[in-house]
């Protein structure tokens, strides 16, 4: 289908939904799971894509990005809701199938990151509700032949004196009008839904087990696969011996693929004990020599190197020179994995016209164009099923579409229905990193402690080079994702004697997005130099931060917040202390007060964490607390434990038992606080992620005296059991 | 004269010989003390509420705790994860159909434990449950949760044979306490 | 061989050794029951055998012979009742995955003792891995079930 036949559709899809019982818009319904009792079918109004409205009351919102626990599902269901003044109860809601009509409003392309769906959706939800009401009160105004503005809509129901009518009546005349060139919105004072108490709408199904993943589609006559990966990145086949897994009972197929060799089986247990059986000689390549260790000399060595810069201004070696107190420090951050709980798992069908691929993506379109490159077929044939995606932090969200790639692989080289399933050993192993990270600076302090010059060379690959991205992100040859917030810092742009530099190895170690990107990285780094720069100015790690971010209101704010909340200055036990970070992440202002105790010889217990979060905004306030709550968790996890670390090419860690997580035992007393605010919704997911990091460790430097400038705080003695 | 000279002469023998079967009781007791103390036995037999676990013996990841009967609390009891026998896999839960740990009441603590205060526990009828020695041969020869630990992961520096033999022949001496 | 999973019968044809996770999910269709790591760690396919919580992608289906099997999609009312409204009033789930597991977990922890404290849910729920955090949640929500199962008594 050419461009402009895509683009007629948006039209199309108004005048359609006069046929009656017509579904415009193939809904994914995952099959085999579910069986729909079809009684009669509704009537369905759709005035937009976002939205049915059905003559039997149902009201379906239709979300143009995917739930992974971020809680779009509810958030994005309540801008349209508030509008259209539906009955919340009667809502359901679905992932959007693969189509232009739900294209992201900035990235013009059909996918969930960056924290940004609640920003870029604000408008365009909102108004697709206010629309849908309009026409309803209009049918309504219509039909008793009075004013629109003579009457009500509230739960459902038109109202106009006496009179009183459901939507699901109104549906049939409502479809027969012509939809408003523009639609004022409602006044935020008047808003019932956004900002308030509001249930989320998908506890039901996710806590009786009916919630559908990924790993859950199947069909009768489905074969799971497991695929034997490259153990190296850039290594390759040379020959392997399909017997012994043939010879498994269950086991159906062998087939090669680009990333490997797969095994086709019944069932989970046979692919996994024929892939066991399976034999396969691989031409190991450059990398297998890579280590962590030599890793971190070479990071070492292109620091000292110096980098492509990205900012330079003033006389920064000599303002050095000059400066009353000197901070020289590096930070080294590691390569980690996301681990969602749900490993990644993909069902393919794919016949000579049609691809339908049922999985948890935030890709959809980059996974329309590698199926239709690897099957010839046009996009316009390739349908993706949504699922609910059991976590992802960042693991989804491949431009490259890695696993749906490979499930595709799978299905043309077999000719079978498929579903690829990953195991937590091939995530662990076989995934897309976090790149590991070398953060140095040469920092000169005046008499009064506030910085006049900073030298910083940041080393770690690019995550951008090479997908959609680069030409935006790239600059110069400088991802800024690599130094991702550290420039825009208020009192960093208005330093006049500064150079930042960036050296971006070239390694063949496979990175990707990890929850906050550049600032899961940059915010450690930041947060703890400038606790070292306060202390070094002999000021309180607070009262240093209220003159450095003195041009930074909200900022400042949300500082002074969670100063106040978490009693900061007030005396601990003995071994207890607390440490702040406080940074803009996403287009939200978070600060973390983390309260910890270190006793001798012994691990850190974190006791509280207080956030303050600001951003403008706040739709689903329970879900920003929700947010905030498990981004300290994932933050203490990294800070605490996790690295992936190297040794002749291969990753060491397996499992959870040598990639630990945190668990109930280890988590704090979370206490969080919302500064209400008007501006368009700031970024929730990964606003918080990178701050809880310094938080932590300059806790325990307030306790200990030691700084902590290498993480993981614990590291783990690889080949213990 | 020559009868007291022979007399002492014998009890100098005896003395001898008693000096030396405590030598060899205590060298065997020795022996046997890499084996009490080593991972695969000392594991679980921890001197808090936490198993250990691994060849650096940490505390067993988890949150797992012994329980009131020594087979753990509530979904996490040993036998939720470890099976009637080992498991075919990397790092998988080492299994037996009698997994467990010593009571709370009578937690049988080897950690920590020089080899004469270990010596001495055995010794301890409050400390083993055990009205005799004799119990004791019986339990590191015939347990079959004892035999396991031979059998799997790192192993324990004497076989189970060797090692049922150096207790005997630490009781069998006299059951010597070590010095240390 | 012959499995009773919530209650029902089924005839099963699997290898001994097939993991419980596996043939529940598979074989039978359960789908509640989450695969998470595959070695005893993170709790996601916790069932309850013969009343114990177990973590059945280890425990081999030959275990299974002769007993029980409940699963959540067959957790008791005297149990569900109470933690599931719970788990709806404090809106535990984030991406939800390793929810049924959680609360599977909890559920031998409610049935054995009727005040849980803190370190009682940490004994219990430590073995249960959330990466989404919700734990500060699952707490309070198990406070709220012993209180709304007591209640209800």
């Amino acid at each position: 289908m050419s461009n402009a036949q895509l683009i007629d559709r948006r039209k199309f899809i108004r005048s359609t939904a006069l046929a009656a019982g017509g579904l415009i818009i193939a809904f994914n319904v995952p099959a085999g799971i579910r069986t729909r009792g079809v009684v009669k079918e509704p009537v369905l109004f759709a005035p937009n894509a976002f939205l049915r409205i059905g003559s039997d009351n149902s009201v379906k919102i239709i979300l143009s990005h995917c739930e992974m626990g971020q809680g779009i599902w509810t958030s994005l269901s309540m801008l349209i809701a508030e509008e259209l003044d539906a009955d919340w109860k009667s809502l359901q809601v679905e992932h959007a199938p693969a189509d232009i009509a739900y294209y992201h409003t900035v990235y013009a392309t059909q996918r969930t990151g960056g924290s940004s769906s609640l920003n870029s959706e604000f408008d365009r939800y909102r108004k697709a509700g206010a629309t849908a009401r309009y026409l309803l009160v209009q049918a309504a105004a219509n039909r008793w032949k009075v004013a629109p503005d003579d009457c009500q809509t509230a739960n459902g129901y038109v109202v106009s004196g006496d009179k009183k009518i459901s939507y699901g009546e109104l549906v049939t005349d409502a479809m027969a009008l012509p939809a408003p060139a523009d639609i004022p919105l409602k006044d935020p004072k008047d808003w019932k839904i956004i900002g308030g108490k509001i249930k989320r709408l998908d506890t039901q199904e996710k806590i009786k087990g009916t919630a559908v993943f990924g790993m859950d589609i199947h069909f009768p006559d489905l074969l799971t696969v497991m695929v034997a990966r490259v153990p190296v990145n850039g290594a390759t086949v040379t020959g392997y011996d399909e017997a012994a897994a043939l010879a498994v009972p269950g086991v159906r197929q062998v087939v090669k693929i680009p990333t490997g060799v797969a095994v086709l089986a019944d069932d989970f247990w046979s692919a996994k004990k024929g892939r066991q059986a399976l034999k396969v000689q691989w031409d190991l390549g450059a990398a297998a020599n890579i280590s962590s260790d030599s890793l971190f000399t070479e990071m070492k060595a292109r620091a000292d190197k110096g980098g492509i810069v990205a900012t330079e201004e003033g006389n920064v070696a000599e303002l050095f020179k000059q400066s009353v107190t000197k901070v020289e420090v590096e930070y080294f951050q590691p390569f980690l994995a996301q681990s969602p709980m749900e490993p990644l798992n993909c069902t393919v069908k794919l016949s000579a016209d049609k691809c339908e691929i049922w999985t948890g993506t935030q890709t959809q379109t980059d996974d329309q164009h590698a199926a239709s490159e690897i099957t010839g077929l046009p996009i316009s044939q390739v349908f993706i099923h949504t699922c609910f995606l059991g976590g992802s932090f960042g693991r989804r969200n491949i431009t490259r579409s890695d696993f749906v790639r490979e499930a595709v692989e799978v299905a043309k080289a077999s000719g079978k229905l498929v579903k690829t399933v990953w195991t937590r050993e091939d995530d662990i192993q076989g995934g897309r990193y976090r790149p590991a990270f070398l953060h140095r600076f040469k920092v000169g302090l005046d008499a009064n402690g506030m910085p006049v010059s900073w030298d910083q060379i940041s080393v770690g690959q690019s995550v951008m080079t090479g997908g959609p991205f680069e030409k935006i992100a790239v600059v110069n040859g400088v991802d800024t994702f690599s130094i991702e917030g550290m420039q825009a810092v208020p009192f960093i742009k208005a330093l006049k004697n500064k150079k930042i530099a960036v050296n971006t190895p070239d390694w063949p170690i496979m990175i990707d997005n990890w929850r906050a990107v550049g600032m899961s990285h940059t915010i450690f780094a930041m947060e703890s130099l400038i606790d070292e720069m306060a202390y070094a100015a002999k000021k309180d790690p607070v009262a240093y931060r209220r003159l450095l971010y003195k041009d930074d209101a909200r900022l400042l704010k949300v500082l002074d917040l969670a100063a106040e909340k978490s009693s900061w200055g007030t005396p601990l036990p003995k071994d207890h202390g607390r440490g702040i970070a406080a940074f803009k992440a996403c287009g939200s202002y978070v600060a973390l007060v983390a309260e910890v105790s270190v006793p001798k010889n012994g691990m850190v217990k974190v006791h509280k964490v207080t956030c303050v979060v600001d951003c403008g905004t706040a739709i689903q306030p329970d879900g920003v607390v929700a947010q905030m709550e498990g981004s300290v968790g994932y933050g203490l996890s990294a800070a605490l434990y996790s690295e992936i670390t190297f040794k002749n090419g291969q990753v060491q860690q397996k499992n959870f038992y040598n990639y630990p997580i945190l668990r109930m035992n280890e988590m704090p007393e979370v206490n969080t606080y919302i500064v209400p605010g008007n501006e368009p919704p700031g970024g929730i997911g990964e606003a918080s992620v990178g701050q809880m990091m310094p938080a932590l460790t300059n806790a325990m430097f307030a306790v200990t005296g030691k700084r902590i400038r290498n993480l993981p705080i614990y590291k783990m003695k690889m080949g213990n059991a | 004269m020559a009868g007291v000279i022979a007399v002492c002469n014998l009890a100098m023998m005896n003395n001898k010989i008693v000096k030396q079967r405590e030598a060899e009781s205590k060298a065997a007791f020795a022996e046997a003390y890499k084996v009490f103390m080593h991972p695969r036995c000392m594991n679980c037999h921890p001197a808090g509420d936490v198993p250990l676990q691994g060849d650096d013996s940490h505390l067993h990841t988890q949150g797992v705790k012994r329980g009131v009967d020594g087979k753990g609390l509530y979904a996490m009891k040993c036998s939720s994860c470890h099976q009637a026998a080992n498991l075919d896999g990397d790092h998988l839960p080492p299994g037996h159909p009698n997994w467990h740990l010593p009571t709370a009441a009578r937690p049988m603590v080897f950690e920590g434990k020089s080899p004469r205060e270990l010596a001495m526990s055995f010794k301890d009828a409050k400390f083993t449950g055990f009205k005799s020695m004799d119990q004791i041969i019986e339990h590191v020869e015939h347990d079959k949760l004892v035999q396991h630990s031979f059998t799997y992961g790192t192993r324990p520096p004497l076989s189970h044979d060797e090692f049922v033999a150096k207790v005997k022949e630490w009781i069998g001496k006299g059951a010597a306490i070590p010095d240390k | 061989m012959q499995l009773t999973v919530n209650g029902k019968s089924y005839d099963v044809n699997v290898p001994s050794d097939m993991p419980i996770l596996w043939v529940i999910r598979d074989k039978l269709g359960l789908m509640g029951t989450k695969f998470g790591c595959g070695a005893a760690q993170c709790g996601a396919c916790t069932v309850h055998l013969d009343g114990q919580g177990i973590r059945s992608c280890v425990a081999p289906v030959s275990r299974a012979e002769g007993k029980e099997i409940v699963t959540i999609e067959g957790l008791n009312d005297t149990l569900s009742k109470p933690l599931m409204a719970a788990w709806t009033e404090i809106d535990v789930p984030q991406c939800g995955y390793c929810q049924t597991g959680q609360i599977m977990a909890a559920a031998v922890l409610l049935r054995d003792n009727n005040n849980p404290t803190d370190q009682d849910i940490d004994n219990a729920m430590s073995g249960n891995i959330c990466r989404c955090a919700t734990y500060q949640r699952i707490r309070k929500a198990i406070h709220l079930a012993a209180e709304l199962k007591k209640s209800s008594s």
